[in-house]
Parts: C-alpha cells; sequence; structure tokens
C-alpha cells in the first residue's frame, strides 16, 4: 500500500437530525424518511437500501406523517398544511392548506382515491386525489380533543382515529362514529394525565391495534368495539406501530429505545383460534423509536437518535446472508464535503450553513503510524448562514479555492472568495437558466461550474475573474426525468460524467459540447464516479458493490473490469453495508484507485491479481508481519485499510497528502438529549 | 490380606436429596424424592420422611410418577433398572431391566405402556453421548421383567433431566442441548432443530439450560445462561418459528415448570429468587425472595396447589401456590469443604459439621434428619462472592457431650488473622447448647488442633489447643472470681511449648493421664495433672502428621503417621518403637468404642481402608479403592443397637459405623449384607393399614390404638358401651345431607347417643347385626372414614357378637382396600 500523509480532520460537527415518520411502499419498494428538519429522504430497499433522493427541507416545515399513493408521496405537518413531494426535481410540488390546525396523520384508503388527515382541532378531513393536486371533499363528525392517528379499514368504508383517551371508529361513508373505544390511563401518578393513542392499526379482520402513551398495545374487536387484550410493553409511550402486508405480525415502537413484535400466532397446532403473542423485542436505539416500516423481510425504525434500523426478520429470510444482516444507516450516502484539492480548503455542506476550513500544516518526518506535529492549526475562514427559508440542497468550492456555489431549491448562490484576504462577495449577475440546482461541480482548472437541473440536464457556466457567464445546456438524448445525483468532470476537462437515479450514466465530451456516449445501463445505481485522468477510463461503483470500469475511448468495459467481473468480487467486499460514495486516482500510481465508505478506504491497484474467493479480503495487517520478499506473493488488489472509521469523505490533495473527515458516531450520539430514563440492573 | 466380602461402601442417610427433580403426588400430600439409593417419600405436610423405597443398587436417577395410575412411581437408576412402585404403602412392585444405565425418566398420559429413559448410546455404556429411547414395558406379572422392546427416539441430548419435556398432549418432546433446540413430533415422526447463535454482542450466553413445556398450548419455555428465558412458538414449521424473551434473573435459569393449567410459569436460579410470570401478561410477576439458596428445580403438584423448589444446599421446600413457604425438608448441607473435623455429639448421637455459613449443622445419621442448626458465628452471612467471613474451623466435643469447643476465624488478606475461641455448654432444660465463654485470639496464629480430655472421672473437663504461634494452651473451667452471679467460665491453665516447635496435632489418652502432643518430628507426652513433660518420642525421625491413642486394651499403644508414608505404634510402657509400617495414611481413626483404628490410605489415585487393632500385626478388615480421591474426614459412629455378626471381618462394624466424606462430599459407609437384607425386610413389612401417613407419631398411637381395641373386644360385654351411638353416627353420616333433617334436630338425638343407655341386651344385638352390614359397606367405601371415627367402631365391636362374626369382621378389616383408591 502506497504511503500518505493523512490530515485527519474531526471538526466537521455533522450532526443528523431525529427521524420524525417513515412510510414504505410496498409496490416501489422505495421508503420515504421524514426528519425533523423537513428533509425527506427516498431508500431503495430492491438497491441495496440506497439513498436515492434527499430533499431538503425548509424552516417551519417538519411533516410529522408520511403517505404513499402509488408513486406520489405526500406529507403533513403541524403547520397545517399537506404538501406533495415533486420526487423528479426533488422539490416540494405544492401544499395545502387544510384549515384544521395542526395535522397529526394523515392516510389513504387502500383503493388510492381518498385521502384522511387528522387534525388538532378534532376533525377528519377527507381529500379526493385528483391527477395533478387533491380537493378537499368534506369532514368527518367533528370531535372534541385532537386527533392523534388515524387508519383506514382495508375495505375504506371505516376509519379508526385515535385521540386522547379514546379510539374512534368513523363509517367513511356517512362521516358518524359508530364506535367509542375508551383507552385506560396508566396508573399511579399517570392516572391524572390523559392518555394519548399515539398510533393505530386497522386490519381488514376488524381488529384494531392501539399504542398509547400509557405504554400499552391493545388489541380489539373492531366489530363490537370491545377489548380484546392488552400487552403492557413500556413504562413509557408506544409511539409507532406498524403492520406487516398478510397481517400476521405487528411491530411497536416504544420510548424506551425498543421495538416490539407481535405475531398473529395459533395457540395450538392448526389454523383455528389465533391470537396476538408479543414474541421477540428488538432493542437498536438509544432514544424513542418514532417511526416504524414493516416491510415483508424486515423491520425499519427509526427516532430520535437519528440513525434508520433495517432490521430482517429471521424468520422471512435466508440465514447468513446479506439480506438476514442487520443494517444501521448512520450517514447520507452523499458527500457532505467538498475538498479544494490545490489550496488545501474544507467546505463543509449543514442544512444551515456552509463552513470554510484551512487545513492545518506539519513539516514533521516521521515512520508509518506516527502522529506528526502540527505546525499550523487547521482555522475555520469562512462560516456563510444561506438567505431563504429552504434548506441547502448541495455546494462546491472550486479546486483553486477561489470559487464557492451553493444551491438551495429556489435560489443558486455564488461567490468568490479571496484566499488571501479572506473576504467573500456575491455574484451578482448570475445566468438566468441558473436558478437552482441538484448538484454542484467545478472544473479542474476552475474555469467551469457544472450545475445539473431538472430532467437530467446540465448547466455549463463559464467562469471569469469576477463573472459569470452562461455556455451550454447538456441534454441526454433519453428522455429520462431522475435527478442527476452524480457528477464527475475529467482531470483534463475533457470529460463529463453524469450520474442518475435511473442509473444513466451519461459521458458529455466538454469540447464539443456534446453527449459523447451513455455506459451500458447496470440494474443498480451509481453511488460515485470518477474519470482516471490519463487513461480516461470511467470508474463506476454501484449500490450493490459492483465496480466496472468504461473506457471512453474505446467505448466499452476495459479488460480489467471484465477479468473483473468474471472472476467475481470477494464475499466479504459484496458483504460491506456502506455504499462508495467516492473515487480518486494516484497521480502518483495510475494504476490506483482509492476508494471509501463508512467503514474502510481502500486502494486498488490494477496491477496486481485480484483475491481469490478463499483468501482473506483484510489481509494488510498480515502483510505488515511477513518478511518483504513474501509481501509480493500474498498481496492482492484490494488493499484495505480500517484504521479510520465513521469516514464521511477522504479526497487526496494535490501535494499527495490525503484528508480523511471522521464523524465518530459517539460523538453524534453524545450531542443527542437524554433519553427517558430507565431502569439498569444493578443500579 | 482379608477379603471383604460381603462389606459394601454404600449411601446411607445425608445423600442429596436435591440431584433430581422432587415429584409431588396427585393429592398433594407427598413428595418423592431421589436420595442416593433410594426414593425418599415425604408427607409435605409434617416435612416427614414416611417411606424409604430401597432397591436400587446404583444411585436413582430419575422419579416419575405412572401416568395411568396416580398411587405408583417409576424410578429409574444408573444401575439400569427402572422400577415401579406404590409409594403410599412403600412396596416395590415391579423391575423392568432395561441394560443400560439410565440418566432420566420421563412419561406421557398419552404414550400408554411407554416410558422414555435417557442412556447412553446403545453402542457403547461409557460413552458421553446419550440418547431418549421409547422403552415399551411389557405386560407381565412377574416381579422381574426384562424390557427388550427399546426404540431410539431422539439421538444426542442432554444428560440433565431438565433440559427435556413433553409438550401439550404428548404431540411432541421438547429437548435442548447446548445451543440447539429440537422438537420432535409423534404424529409426524419429524425432529425440527432450532439453533441460537453462541452469544449475542452484549456478552449474554445463550446455552440452553432447561426447558419446559405448556400443557394446554404450543409453547416451549427455555432457560439460558445469561438469565433470558425464551418463549418458543409456532414451532411446527421449520422457519417461521419465533420466540420472545423474558429477562429477570441475572445468571442462568436452572429450572423452569408451568403450572398444570398454564397460567403461570416459575423459574428459578441462583439468585435463590421463585418467580411466578403470568402467562402471556409476562410484565405481571411475582416473587418469593430469601429461600436461602440458589434453586436448582422448580416441581408443581399435578392440581396446582403447590410448589416445591430444591435447593444447592439440599434443601426442598414446599411452597402453596399462594407464594407461601409452607414446609422445608432439609437434608444434610454440603458446603464445598468441611473444615471442621466430622464428628459425633455424644448426647444426641448426631453428625455435627459446618452446615450452613457460620453454622454447625447437627445431623442424625440415624433418621437421617437434620436435627437443628447451631449458630457459632452469630453475624449475619452477607451473600457476596470474594467477601471473607467468620467461618467455623475447628469443634470439638468432651467425652459426655455437656461442652463443645468451636475455633472461628476470619482471614482477610490485609487484616490480621482473627480468631475466637467460644466454648458452649448444653443447656439440659432448653436441650441446646449455650455460649459459656467467648475467648477472642487465644493463640497468635492459626490453632491446629484441640482436644477435650476423655476421661470420664475426672472433676474438672480440660481443653487443650496446639496452634502455630509454638504453644499449646490447656484451658480450664474455673470458678467466677469477682462477682456473684456469673457462672464458671473458661480460662486459660497452662501454656506449653517445646523447643520452638509448632505443635500440629494433640491428643489424650483414654483415661486423660496422658497427653500427646506432636511437635512437627518430635511427640511429646505430658502428665496433665502436673504438667510435666514425661517424655518424648522421636523415632524415627519425621513429620508428625497424625496423631491417636489406642482404646480400651489397646491404652498403652499412641500411634502417629508421618508425612513420610509411615504408620508407627509406639508403646508407652516401653517408650519405644512397636511396630511400624509404610503407608501413606490420609487419616487415622480411632473408634472409641473398641479398640479397632481405622486408617484410610491414598494409594494411586484411590483410597484403601485398613482397619486393624493397635496389639494385632494383622489387619482386620480391609478394603480396596472405597472412592476416588483422598479421604480426610471420616467418623465412628455409634450404633442404636448392636449388630451380632459373627463373621470375623465384619465384627469391627457390630458396635459402630464408619462414616466418610469423598472428595465430591458424598457421605458413605459401610454396610454388611446381613444388614442390608434386614432393612430391606423390615421396609417391606410394614403394612400400613390405612392411608394415614407412616409417621413415627402415628405409629405409636397406631399400635396403642390397636391395642385398645383388642382390649375391647376381650372384654366384650363386660364394658358399658353404648351401642346406639353408633347408629345414631352413623345415620347421620350415611344420610345424604339434602334428604337429612335440620341439625337442631339430629343434634338432641346425637347427644343422647352419647348417654348411658339402659335398654336389654337383646335389643342391641338386633341392633348391632343391623349395623355390622351397613359397617362392612361404609368400610368399602369410604375408608378415610375409618380412621376419624374410631370410637363407634369400637363399641360395636364391643357388643356381644358370636365367634364367627368376629371372625368374619377381622377378617373385613384386614382385607387391603388400597386399590379402591385408585378410583378416587
Amino acid at each position: 500500500m502506497a504511503e500518505f500523509k493523512v490530515h485527519r480532520v474531526r471538526f466537521f460537527d455533522y450532526m443528523p437530525t431525529a427521524i420524525r415518520a417513515m412510510a414504505f411502499n410496498h409496490r416501489t419498494e422505495r421508503l420515504a424518511v421524514a426528519r425533523a428538519d423537513g428533509a425527506l429522504e427516498i431508500f431503495n430497499f430492491a438497491d441495496n437500501y440506497f439513498q436515492e433522493k434527499v430533499i431538503p427541507g425548509q424552516d417551519g416545515r417538519a411533516a410529522e406523517a408520511l403517505c404513499w399513493l402509488g408513486q406520489r408521496l405526500f406529507s403533513a405537518g403541524l403547520n397545517g398544511e399537506i404538501t406533495e413531494y415533486d420526487l423528479e426535481n426533488l422539490r416540494p410540488r405544492y401544499t395545502v392548506e387544510a384549515y384544521g390546525g395542526p395535522i397529526w396523520s394523515i392516510s389513504s384508503n387502500s383503493q388510492g382515491t381518498l385521502l384522511a388527515v387528522g387534525c388538532e382541532d378534532g376533525t377528519v378531513k377527507i381529500f379526493e386525489i385528483l391527477e395533478e393536486r387533491i380537493q378537499f371533499q368534506r369532514n368527518l363528525d367533528r370531535q372534541k380533543g385532537r386527533i392523534i392517528s388515524l387508519c383506514w379499514h382495508p375495505s375504506g368504508t371505516l376509519i379508526a382515529a385515535g385521540m386522547m383517551d379514546m379510539i374512534k371508529i368513523f363509517d367513511a361513508e356517512s362521516g358518524r362514529a359508530t364506535h367509542r373505544l375508551l383507552v385506560e390511563r396508566g396508573v399511579g401518578a399517570s392516572k391524572s394525565r390523559e392518555v394519548v393513542v399515539w398510533s393505530i392499526v386497522f386490519l381488514s379482520d376488524h381488529t384494531i391495534i392501539s399504542g398509547d402513551s400509557a405504554g400499552k398495545v391493545q388489541v380489539w374487536d373492531g366489530l363490537t368495539g370491545t377489548l380484546v387484550r392488552t400487552h403492557l410493553v413500556t413504562k413509557w409511550d408506544v409511539l409507532a406501530l406498524s403492520s406487516s402486508q398478510d397481517e400476521s405480525s405487528v411491530v411497536a415502537g416504544t420510548s424506551e429505545g425498543t421495538v416490539v413484535q407481535f405475531q398473529f400466532l395459533s395457540s395450538n397446532v392448526g389454523p383455528q383460534d389465533k391470537e396476538w403473542v408479543r414474541t421477540r423485542t428488538f432493542k437498536n436505539h438509544s432514544h424513542d423509536v418514532r417511526a416504524l416500516a414493516h416491510t415483508d423481510t424486515a423491520v425499519v425504525s427509526g427516532g430520535m437518535d437519528t440513525q434508520l434500523v433495517v432490521r430482517p426478520l429471521l424468520d422471512k429470510v435466508e440465514k447468513n446472508t446479506q439480506e438476514s444482516a442487520m443494517r444501521k444507516i448512520a450517514f447520507p450516502h452523499r458527500s457532505l464535503v467538498c475538498c479544494a484539492k490545490k489550496a488545501g480548503l474544507l467546505l463543509f455542506q449543514f442544512p444551515d450553513h456552509l463552513e470554510l476550513w484551512r487545513l492545518g500544516e506539519s513539516n514533521g518526518h516521521g515512520s508509518p503510524g506516527d502522529s506528526l506535529p502540527v505546525k499550523r492549526k487547521p482555522e475555520k475562514l469562512i462560516q456563510l448562514k444561506r438567505k431563504g427559508e429552504d434548506h441547502i440542497s448541495c455546494s462546491a468550492v472550486s479546486p483553486c479555492g477561489g470559487w464557492l456555489a451553493y444551491s438551495t431549491v429556489s435560489s443558486f448562490r455564488l461567490y468568490r472568495l479571496q484566499n488571501n484576504t479572506i473576504s467573500v462577495t456575491k455574484v451578482s449577475r448570475l445566468p438566468k437558466d441558473l436558478r437552482s440546482a441538484q448538484q454542484l461541480c467545478f472544473s479542474s482548472d476552475s474555469t467551469k461550474l457544472f450545475a445539473s437541473s431538472c430532467r437530467s440536464s446540465v448547466l455549463v457556466v463559464d467562469l471569469n475573474q469576477s463573472d459569470c457567464k452562461y455556455l451550454h445546456t447538456l441534454r441526454p438524448k433519453s428522455g429520462s426525468s431522475q435527478p442527476v445525483h452524480l457528477l464527475c468532470v475529467s482531470e483534463d476537462g475533457k470529460w463529463l460524467a453524469t450520474a442518475n437515479t435511473d442509473c444513466l450514466i451519461h459521458v458529455f465530451n466538454l469540447d464539443k459540447l456534446k453527449l459523447h456516449c451513455t455506459v451500458p445501463v447496470y440494474s443498480s445505481c451509481p453511488t460515485a464516479i470518477a474519470i482516471h485522468p490519463t487513461n480516461s477510463n470511467l470508474v463506476v461503483v454501484h449500490a450493490d458493490q459492483q465496480i466496472f470500469e468504461y473506457s471512453l475511448v474505446q467505448k466499452e468495459y476495459t479488460e480489467w473490469s471484465r477479468k473483473l467481473q468474471k472472476r467475481g468480487l470477494h464475499p466479504l467486499w459484496m458483504e460491506r453495508d456502506t455504499p462508495i460514495t467516492h473515487i480518486a486516482f494516484n497521480p502518483k500510481n495510475p494504476a490506483h484507485i482509492i476508494l471509501h465508505d463508512t467503514f474502510m478506504f481502500c486502494i486498488i491497484d490494477q496491477n496486481l491479481p485480484l483475491p481469490e474467493a478463499k483468501t482473506p479480503l483484510y489481509n494488510q495487517m498480515t502483510l505488515r508481519s511477513l518478511p518483504e520478499s513474501e509481501r509480493i506473493m500474498h498481496s492482492h488488489a484490494f488493499k484495505i485499510c480500517k484504521h479510520f472509521q465513521h469516514l464521511l469523505c477522504v479526497r487526496l490533495l494535490e501535494d499527495h497528502s490525503l484528508v480523511v473527515v471522521e464523524r465518530p458516531l459517539l460523538d453524534i450520539q453524545s450531542q443527542l438529549p437524554a433519553p427517558v430514563r430507565q431502569k439498569k440492573f444493578a443500579t | 490380606m482379608v477379603g471383604h466380602g460381603d462389606i459394601r461402601v454404600v449411601h446411607r442417610g445425608g445423600s442429596k436429596i436435591n440431584s433430581r427433580q422432587p415429584v409431588i403426588t396427585q393429592d398433594s400430600r407427598f413428595l418423592l424424592c431421589a436420595s442416593g439409593e433410594c426414593v425418599k417419600v415425604f408427607s409435605t405436610s409434617t416435612e416427614e420422611c414416611v417411606h424409604d423405597l430401597r432397591g436400587h443398587t446404583d444411585a436413582v436417577t430419575g422419579v416419575l410418577l405412572n401416568p395411568s395410575n396416580h398411587l405408583q412411581a417409576y424410578s429409574c437408576s444408573a444401575d439400569g433398572t427402572v422400577r415401579l412402585w406404590d409409594f403410599t404403602e412403600g412396596i416395590h412392585i415391579k423391575t423392568y431391566v432395561i441394560g443400560y444405565p439410565v440418566y432420566c425418566i420421563y412419561a406421557s398420559a398419552h404414550h400408554e405402556g411407554v416410558i422414555f429413559v435417557v442412556t447412553p448410546m446403545l453402542n457403547d455404556k461409557r460413552s458421553e453421548v446419550f440418547q431418549l429411547v421409547a422403552v415399551h414395558l411389557p405386560q407381565s406379572g412377574d416381579q422381574l421383567v426384562e424390557a427388550l422392546e427399546l426404540s431410539a427416539v431422539v439421538s444426542d441430548v442432554s444428560s440433565n433431566p431438565a433440559a427435556m419435556g413433553f409438550g401439550k398432549g404428548g404431540e411432541f418432546i421438547a429437548s435442548a442441548k447446548g445451543l440447539h433446540l429440537e422438537v420432535f413430533f409423534f404424529k409426524k415422526q419429524k425432529t425440527y432443530r432450532f439453533p441460537l447463535k453462541e452469544d449475542n454482542k452484549k456478552g449474554g450466553k445463550n446455552t440452553f439450560m432447561c426447558v419446559a413445556c405448556h400443557q394446554k398450548e404450543d409453547c416451549i419455555a427455555t432457560g439460558h445462561e445469561d438469565g433470558k428465558i425464551r418463549l418458543w412458538r409456532n414451532f411446527s414449521h421449520k422457519k417461521e418459528y419465533t420466540y420472545s424473551t423474558l429477562h429477570w434473573h441475572h445468571s442462568a435459569v436452572s429450572s423452569l415448570c408451568f403450572t398444570p393449567e398454564g397460567t403461570n410459569l416459575l423459574s428459578g436460579g441462583l439468585e435463590s429468587v421463585l418467580v411466578q410470570w403470568r402467562y402471556n401478561q409476562e410484565s405481571q410477576r411475582d416473587f418469593l425472595p430469601r429461600l436461602g439458596s440458589a434453586i436448582t428445580h422448580i416441581a408443581v403438584s399435578p392440581d396446582g396447589a403447590l410448589f416445591c423448589t430444591s435447593h444447592s444446599d439440599n434443601k426442598i421446600t414446599i411452597i402453596q401456590s399462594s407464594v407461601k413457604v409452607s414446609a422445608v425438608i432439609q437434608g444434610l448441607v454440603k458446603g464445598e469443604s468441611v473444615r471442621t473435623d466430622l464428628m459425633v455429639d455424644p448426647r444426641s448421637k448426631s453428625l455435627v459439621l459446618n452446615g450452613k455459613p457460620g453454622q454447625l449443622q447437627f445431623y442424625s445419621l440415624q433418621r437421617d434428619k437434620l436435627l437443628y442448626n447451631l449458630d457459632i458465628v452469630q453475624q449475619e452471612y452477607i451473600h457476596e462472592s470474594g467477601l471473607e467471613q467468620f467461618e467455623v474451623v475447628k469443634a470439638a466435643f468432651d467425652a459426655s457431650g455437656s461442652w463443645m469447643a468451636t475455633v472461628e476465624e476470619r482471614n482477610e488478606k490485609a487484616a490480621e488473622l482473627e480468631l475466637n475461641l467460644k466454648l458452649w455448654a448444653f443447656d439440659e432444660q432448653t436441650q441446646s447448647f449455650v455460649l459459656n465463654t467467648t475467648i477472642s485470639t487465644p493463640h497468635e496464629a492459626r490453632i491446629t488442633d484441640m482436644c477435650f480430655c476423655h476421661a470420664a472421672d475426672s472433676q474438672t473437663t480440660m481443653l487443650v489447643s496446639t496452634s502455630k504461634d509454638g504453644h499449646f494452651k490447656a484451658w480450664q473451667l474455673s470458678a467466677a472470681a469477682h462477682t456473684e452471679d456469673e457462672g464458671p467460665s473458661w480460662s486459660c491453665d497452662f501454656v506449653g511449648a517445646y523447643h520452638s516447635l509448632v505443635p500440629e496435632r494433640c491428643c489424650f489418652s483414654a483415661d486423660g493421664s496422658l497427653l500427646a502432643v506432636s511437635f512437627q518430628e518430635v511427640v511429646t507426652v505430658w502428665g496433665p495433672a502436673s504438667w510435666e513433660l514425661l517424655t518424648t518420642l522421636s523415632q524415627p525421625p519425621q513429620a508428625i502428621r497424625d496423631l491417636c491413642f489406642g482404646r480400651l486394651s489397646c491404652s498403652k499403644y499412641l500411634l502417629g503417621t508421618t508425612a513420610s508414608k509411615l504408620l508407627c505404634c509406639w508403646n508407652l510402657l516401653t517408650c519405644s518403637l512397636e511396630w511400624s509400617t509404610a503407608m501413606d495414611v490420609s487419616l487415622l481413626l480411632a473408634d472409641p468404642l473398641t479398640e479397632n483404628m481405622a486408617a484410610f490410605c491414598f494409594h494411586a489415585g484411590g483410597t484403601d481402608l485398613f482397619v486393624f487393632q493397635p496389639s494385632e500385626p494383622r489387619p482386620l478388615f480391609s478394603h480396596k479403592a472405597v472412592c476416588l480421591g483422598k479421604v480426610t474426614r471420616a467418623i465412628f459412629s455409634p450404633r442404636e443397637e448392636m449388630l451380632e455378626s459373627c463373621e470375623e471381618s465384619s465384627q469391627w462394624l457390630n458396635r459402630s459405623q464408619l462414616h466418610f466424606l469423598t472428595q465430591y462430599m458424598d457421605l458413605m459407609t459401610f454396610t454388611t449384607e446381613a444388614e442390608e437384607e434386614r432393612l430391606l425386610a423390615s421396609s417391606r413389612q410394614l403394612v400400613v393399614d390405612d392411608s394415614v401417613a407412616m409417621t413415627p407419631f402415628y405409629l405409636l398411637l397406631g399400635k396403642h390404638r390397636r391395642q385398645e381395641t383388642e382390649d375391647a373386644v376381650s372384654s366384650s360385654l363386660s364394658s358399658d358401651t353404648v351401642p346406639q351411638s353408633s347408629a345414631a353416627i352413623k345415620q347421620l353420616l350415611q344420610t345424604p345431607a339434602h334428604v337429612m333433617p335440620s341439625t337442631s334436630y339430629l343434634c338432641s338425638m346425637f347427644v343422647q347417643s352419647l348417654l348411658i343407655s339402659v335398654t336389654d341386651t337383646r335389643e342391641e344385638n338386633k341392633h348391632a347385626e343391623e349395623k355390622m352390614d351397613s359397617e362392612r359397606e361404609e368400610e368399602d367405601s369410604e375408608e378415610e372414614m375409618e380412621p376419624s371415627d374410631p370410637r363407634p367402631q369400637q363399641a360395636s365391636d364391643a357388643c356381644s357378637l358370636t365367634k364367627a362374626q368376629l371372625r368374619e369382621l377381622r377378617r373385613v378389616r384386614n382385607q387391603d382396600h388400597s386399590w379402591s383408591a385408585g378410583f378416587l
């Protein structure tokens, strides 16, 4: 493995926000996750849980509930508005005021024709779903007290609503309340406090399952309105419930961070006489579990501790496969760090500001593994607050450190930086077309800015000493409407590669300003792309961990890529559960490809033989112990370093030093609020 | 060498009662538990042992009620047999020979005529792999039946009986071993295996410890090493099985049990807390804490009214289902080691040794019962590992049993050794020992030996203690000097030393005139009257390990063992070495009642026993390899009644019995064949005419009552008993309640019946005959009634009966009605 001087950066105070709501689309296998700052994330469960899309949040808009309707995604929040999202342009499409005060819940009927929202003022409002928008239809009988949770009966004729101290069942046709189920309050001191029915599930056999703030999960008979069974799950609140599609299993998330599974089991061998039995308990969270989704094979949970946990149900998946491994998704699958290679600057992107840091310097020399004395400490040069309500969706700093750009869903801003005097001047005259960008990228000589916009098009902007000029819009021929999530310019400025969530990779020739070729479509979404500086090979890593190398000159996969595909990747490589988020090349050794994910960085040496399935993949430690002569025999192409963990960014600077940005999970945990008090054994 | 022919080493008394799960009978009146080579039947109400079911020749490894007859029980043993007993009568019914050591036994009411036993894999007897075998019990009238129809059901099972259980309706059997739960369905003849990971990330160990099956629903509860309980459901599918986890215990769950109705799950472990979980509402739990020591087994009576828990300190606790302890059956408490010697209390003839921490236990070997515990340390014992606390390390009794001396010590690493010598006087009034004197720090260093002067006629009692500080001290009882209200107390009388050598052992001669103290290589002999050094014996020059005076006719001999494997005998008259022989004697012991001495020799990993008389060159008896490992504790205990054995080799057992503790803390003894036969015969002879618990109290009273009856019959007419009385009572008791007149109306009749009548005898006769018929009926139908009202029966017997009638009556009385109890 080559030796580098490493800048180990731990001053990026990235703080993900709590997960508020979740909705799983069983048909498309997409999970929508709403965070407390209003951001929305779409995960593709069919494609190795890849985070396909991120819709940035907005001040004052936080989704309290999410609901899929076919391909359409709706959210409702405490600001009293219902929002539909434009998943192609990664922005809210429109918002509709419900006029019922804060909205606590949103639910659609199984036919996909009506949307019900539960409001603070005690009304359940029914909206009709039209082609392009939604229209208010009517109110159900107004109740005293807020409607906290809602669930449609699969037949679409009944709606169960969880309220304070009770559950009401409405007839959706007439709008009348047909049953009132009283929920018992907690014992002791909480007797005087109202019990909140946080979540409710209405099953097709008219069983209602409710979770409430007294820590109970209760099973009701919805036909007679009687209580069947009470499971006391926790001393605190049961915040979320979710049922599987076949209605044989329900999971409940609690404030203690546990997820409790209930299963509809027959107590005796034979199909009759089934009942809901509490079975497994999963404890993967330190804080409240606010949102839950029950997929066919797994329980997905998220909450205050900001992590998304995919816990496979072992009775539904094959043992000891990739599917049966638990996933914790803590970091976004895109880079929030931008590095100015030549100037040694780091740009950190936060939802509401940007930070520009200059890396420290050291002139010490040491043997590998030593930490060198710092001559100049890293310093924060600029903190740039965004303007407007919308959160920053993307940002970039030019390699020379002279330009800085960021974009929100509504605006785009470009700044000129004077590094010596540390001054920022906004470039006021921007091209008209450049209103918003989903992805930004500067060319390596800092003369061009590339901004991807709607329908996978890329705007090319020419940057002069002080102003900028619109050059061209690059459009792929295929009419893909999905947004571009990866942009990459070659070192010589000849090629631009784009990748979108339809798994399409287009390569443009920047000299001719036209499409050069389209890389053959692979079924998995690319997570990182890069163009080799010398031989112009495009290296692509996909969400399923496959690596391809595509020659832009010959317009075909390279020999090495074919060999790799024929041999197959090492099973341990395939088992990693975070995607590769960046690819770089070592200018000293053109055969070296540098990749990283959250838990390791890897240098692929294309000259060395590929590892066999049986050889150990992580062999750097054993190699070190071997004498020099034997190392060659045992080394293989994948040189993996796990010394740095929780990586957000690994970049190679101009002076061949490596910048490693770490964000230890412990630091994130320590910044979380205190969890609910729990009795620990022997305390 | 003398052959040992018919002398066997057996468990007799003091054996473990907690080795296997106890069984409560259908009517909750008896508790059956495996104890050594017999099955003990205890009464659940009086804690008294009712029967010993003897017959097995090796350790009993399981007891089980016969599912098709609840008055019978099966027991299995490592001797390869399964025996069927009538436990109410204590009668052995049948023996089924399996031919392989049996480690566990299971049966289900749904598998008629089949029992399931765990044996080693059939091809080799010594293997560590076990299998579950179904044994089809042959239907044959013989007492000894060979069970040939064996069929393996589940292979590779655990030999722990708690790790298997029958499920609802006998449909399946669940067996756990290591990290696998295996469920075998009889109908499908199919096995499902459910594996667990070895441990999870939090360090919990998932190894299965025990299994229990719900009897009404398909649910299996398993206990695990990390204290978790898992409830398995849906296990009739290979893949879609599921389980929920309960966690309260902090260390391994050793036993689990569902109540018969399945409403509760009981669990127990090291915490000594019985936990009762509500089935399906597991967040509600009841606890029964402070049960004394770790729970090893839990059993529930078939009606669910009683629970019982076995504990690691050889105790069975009977608990009412309202979670209240109702009775405690305590066996001999066995810790990891006994620091005091084994002793015999001269008064109660009971065995005395360390019991619970800081206490001495008095255990009657004859009745196999713990008499009482004496708290020596009198400090609260703190249950915490690694904490050094006061322990009783030495105890001694004087010859009459009126004084006891104890030594307790605490040896904390940092602090100095703390020593207390306590002297206890026997109080006739309270019949127990009362603390008389406490001497703190009697010596500077650890006390190595202590003995009372054995002279029965001496006026003053004397105690000698030797210590590592180089001194031996004599303690004497002296009257209190300063105040009058204090009684006499003990004080130091003499301090002796010899060339600053460390004294190891001390021993008084039988008449108390000589005291021998061994100082490393030198044996010194002192006259306790004047405390002068009489003589020293240093031949051969080796460190003395054990010292012992001969008894009775051999009292001129002093015997000692040395560290260099020599047994020496000195003649004190000539002060010379009489004889010596090369033997690695680990323990030398004198029988106080005879001249016999016993020497346990450690030889080639085992221990041999030699019994000899110091005057005789030839050993009386020798037994090779009495047990594995070293024997360091043994005692001669006097017999209650002498044996009349004339065989030379077993004569030494006539007056006293030799008990010893093995390495594994098993209390063993030697028994002759004749003795065994007598014991077996006596247990079979026992005829219990009622189903009353056969307590000693009952035997006493029953004998008395029988006599009374006979007296009454013999005196016949002369006694003025009341014939009508029985008529009235019979009427009262036999008529159904709903056709009876009101109680107030009957009351006067009843009271009248108790008065002495003046009607003539002819009428009486008629009455009596009528009564006889009714009585017979009653006897057939309700045998319970009989003991409760013996008086009217006596009365009827007493009236003028013909000889033939009398005979008839006796015949009826003697008939065995126990079969009818089966229909109840």
